[in-house]
């Protein structure tokens, strides 16, 4: 039992190392029981991202899921394709892609289980202005990131202080820290969606099945104890 | 009149008159004579036969909607977790699973160590365990491949490369396994055949195999006492066994609720559990062109792994690596022989067994750690240290574990006999 429960702990305690590099990943505001969040989310997803990035793994009907209407998916949200059953897929060709930026946009679908919501909240607010970038652009948690400032109209310009490592807003943008801060965590709470709709379903399927277990555990105690009164 | 000899009649007689029906049941449940005096590890055998039938029927559903293919693989897993209902379900069970039936296996494997239930007249009953975990290790790293993220794939390449070592033949044997000149499509195709059909027909045999060596012998206990050495003058039935049914069955009845409640927390609450169940790079799909920064195997494989690490290569050759991790696994078989000790069980070995039991199980816990990091962790030796310096610490740790983990095995004819044990009891004892 004791090397049950040590096991355990190593198992919560230690964590795979993601190669995050050295900057401090700022935590998400991730709450996939803010609809209005997740809705502004796919917004912002499918006016912004979904351009480069594809999200085939995710069909448009799933959003549904965050409250949104049949009717209001085909009006707002279904740019790149004409029916809702469809994935959310581009039309920018792979071969394309990666002539023009050095590296094809990675399909966006399970990206958040992949780097985690911190880095993606983390990545979108780290860009800065570098003019040795190709793209004039540069990113403090994903070094050398192929891909440009999508969203400087709306952050403004951030600069680099070499030997702090600090980032400091030098043009502001259209819109204020805090708005641009909601902005893209609201598209990282999307995100957290997007990478597994069924998330909300799954935990709370999770307490009806672990009620039903503890009395399936209650009533095996008391059906083992029965039969097991003439054992000594 | 009934015409066979459990005097049966109606349908079952009907059957009983052309097939053992009534006879099996008695022989392998309801007179089937357990000791009374079974602990919570005795838990982890019927549990790990749960687990395997879980595994095929949650696998059956899988592959109904999984495609083999290495241009589909991926963006079907996902369609499975999303299009498919109740498919996340379905294939968090059959993920979580996989990790559990370790858990299980290694419990189950850590009891026969500690009450001895490989001796005489048992050994063949663990050597048909021995390779059920030889062959469950080889099913979970077919499966691995499967969901083709980036550590399905380049966990395979690593795996198959481990074949490359071996002097002579390896490179054309590595080739010949994987069917290219790299973990691809042709690879993907065989390892899904060997997972959903080979080794499942393998594993039932085996198990049967081992279940059919069980009730032959009879089952070990706690204590270590043979329970039929002590029978009921008039029925011939032993003094200190009960029926496996139903006395048994409600007992693991407990434990299976136990084990639901842990599996539902993990499937409903945690399924990638911290990335060790299911890794976070394994949600990037395959790509022979990136190598991740850090290639760990899925947490049941990393004792095994961390002892390939730690054994430094020979005249430029990683074979003694490999040798020494195939080595690891297979030193099990022997354990029936090495084990000099009169008694069998840990109640009544003395304490230089139980000192060497734990080196060798914390020997097992420090190496499975150290296998899910990279060997660079802890930082390098002091450049000025003699013959240490410069050297990864974490690998000097894991050297030193290694030779404990062996230690364990080789110098077990000689701790066992030197080893004062206690007298054992004619009859079991109850908690």
């Amino acid at each position: 039992m004791k090397k049950l429960i040590l096991v355990i702990c190593l198992l919560i305690t230690s964590h795979l190392s993601l190669g995050a590099g050295d900057i401090q990943l700022l935590k998400a505001p991730v709450n996939l029981e803010d609809k209005k969040s997740l809705q502004r989310g796919a917004r912002n997803f499918v006016n912004y991202c979904l351009n480069c990035h594809s999200a085939s793994y995710m069909r448009y009907n799933q959003l549904q899921l965050i409250g949104l209407s049949e009717e209001t998916i085909k009006k707002d949200l279904l740019f790149t394709s004409d029916k809702i059953g469809n994935p959310m897929s581009i039309s920018m060709d792979a071969v394309d892609a990666k002539k023009w930026f050095g590296a094809p946009p990675p399909n966006l679908t399970v990206t958040a289980r992949s780097r985690g919501a911190d880095w993606i909240y983390s990545y979108l607010r780290s860009f800065y202005r570098d003019p040795s970038r190709e793209m004039g652009w540069n990113n403090a948690v994903y070094k050398n990131s192929a891909m440009p400032h999508i969203l400087w109209e709306l952050q403004g310009e951030q600069i680099l202080d070499q030997k702090t490592k600090k980032l400091s807003l030098k043009v502001p943008g259209k819109l204020s820290t805090k708005d641009y801060n909601q902005f893209v965590g609201d598209i990282t709470n999307y995100m957290v969606f997007m990478a597994e709709p069924n998330q909300q379903k799954r935990k709370q399927i999770g307490y009806y099945v672990l009620a039903f277990l503890l009395l399936l555990l209650v009533l095996a105690i008391n059906l083992k104890k029965e039969y097991w009164k003439d054992i000594k | 009149m009934p015409n066979n000899k459990n005097e049966t009649t109606g349908l079952i007689g009907w059957i009983d008159e052309r097939f053992p029906l009534s006879s099996f049941i008695k022989n392998h449940l309801t007179e089937y004579y357990a000791p009374k005096n079974f602990n919570f590890w005795y838990f982890f055998g019927a549990l790990a036969l749960f687990v395997f039938v879980m595994q095929i029927l949650t696998g059956i559903f899988l592959t109904m909607h999984y495609k083999p293919d290495a241009a589909l693989a991926f963006a079907s897993v996902e369609y499975i977790m999303r299009d498919v209902s109740f498919g996340w379900l379905i294939r968090y069970l059959h993920s979580t699973g996989a990790s559990l039936f370790f858990v299980v296996i290694y419990l189950h494997m850590f009891k026969g160590l500690m009450y001895g239930s490989y001796k005489k007249p048992r050994e063949l009953l663990w050597l048909f365990g021995v390779l059920i975990f030889l062959l469950l290790m080889a099913e979970a790293f077919f499966g691995y491949l499967l969901p083709w993220g980036q550590m399905s794939y380049w966990g395979a390449q690593v795996i198959v490369n481990l074949f490359a070592t071996i002097p002579f033949i390896g490179p054309d044997l590595a080739e010949w396994v994987r069917g290219d000149y790299l973990v691809s499509d042709a690879t993907l195709n065989r390892f899904f055949a060997f997972h959903v059909i080979a080794l499942p027909l393998a594993l039932a045999g085996l198990i049967f195999g081992h279940l059919i060596a069980l009730h032959e012998v009879g089952s070990n206990n706690p204590d270590g006492v043979e329970i039929k050495a002590v029978k009921d003058k008039k029925t011939g039935i032993p003094l200190d066994g009960i029926p496996f049914h139903p006395y048994y069955t409600v007992k693991d009845l407990i434990g299976l609720s136990v084990f639901l409640i842990v599996f539902a927390s993990i499937v409903f609450f945690a399924p990638e559990m911290g990335g060790y169940f299911l890794e976070h790079n394994n949600f990037v799909p395959a790509n022979p062109l990136v190598t991740p920064d850090h290639i760990a195997p899925v947490w049941y494989f990393t004792p095994f792994y961390s002892i390939l690490r730690a054994v430094p290569p020979i005249l430029n050759s990683q074979f003694p690596g490999v040798a020494a991790m195939g080595l690891s696994v297979m030193i099990f078989f022997l354990v029936p022989w090495l084990d000099k000790s009169p008694v069998r069980s840990i109640r009544y070995k003395g304490l230089l067994y139980k000192k060497w039991l734990t080196a060798f199980v914390l020997s097992f816990f420090v190496l499975g750690y150290l296998g899910t990091v990279p060997s660079n962790i802890w930082g390098q030796f002091n450049s000025l240290l003699p013959l240490l310096g410069g050297g990864d610490v974490a690998t000097f740790v894991a050297r030193i574990f290694t030779a404990i983990y062996f230690s364990f095995f080789i110098f077990m004819p000689y701790y066992s006999k030197k080893d004062k044990t206690k007298k054992v009891p004619n009859r079991v004892t109850m908690p």
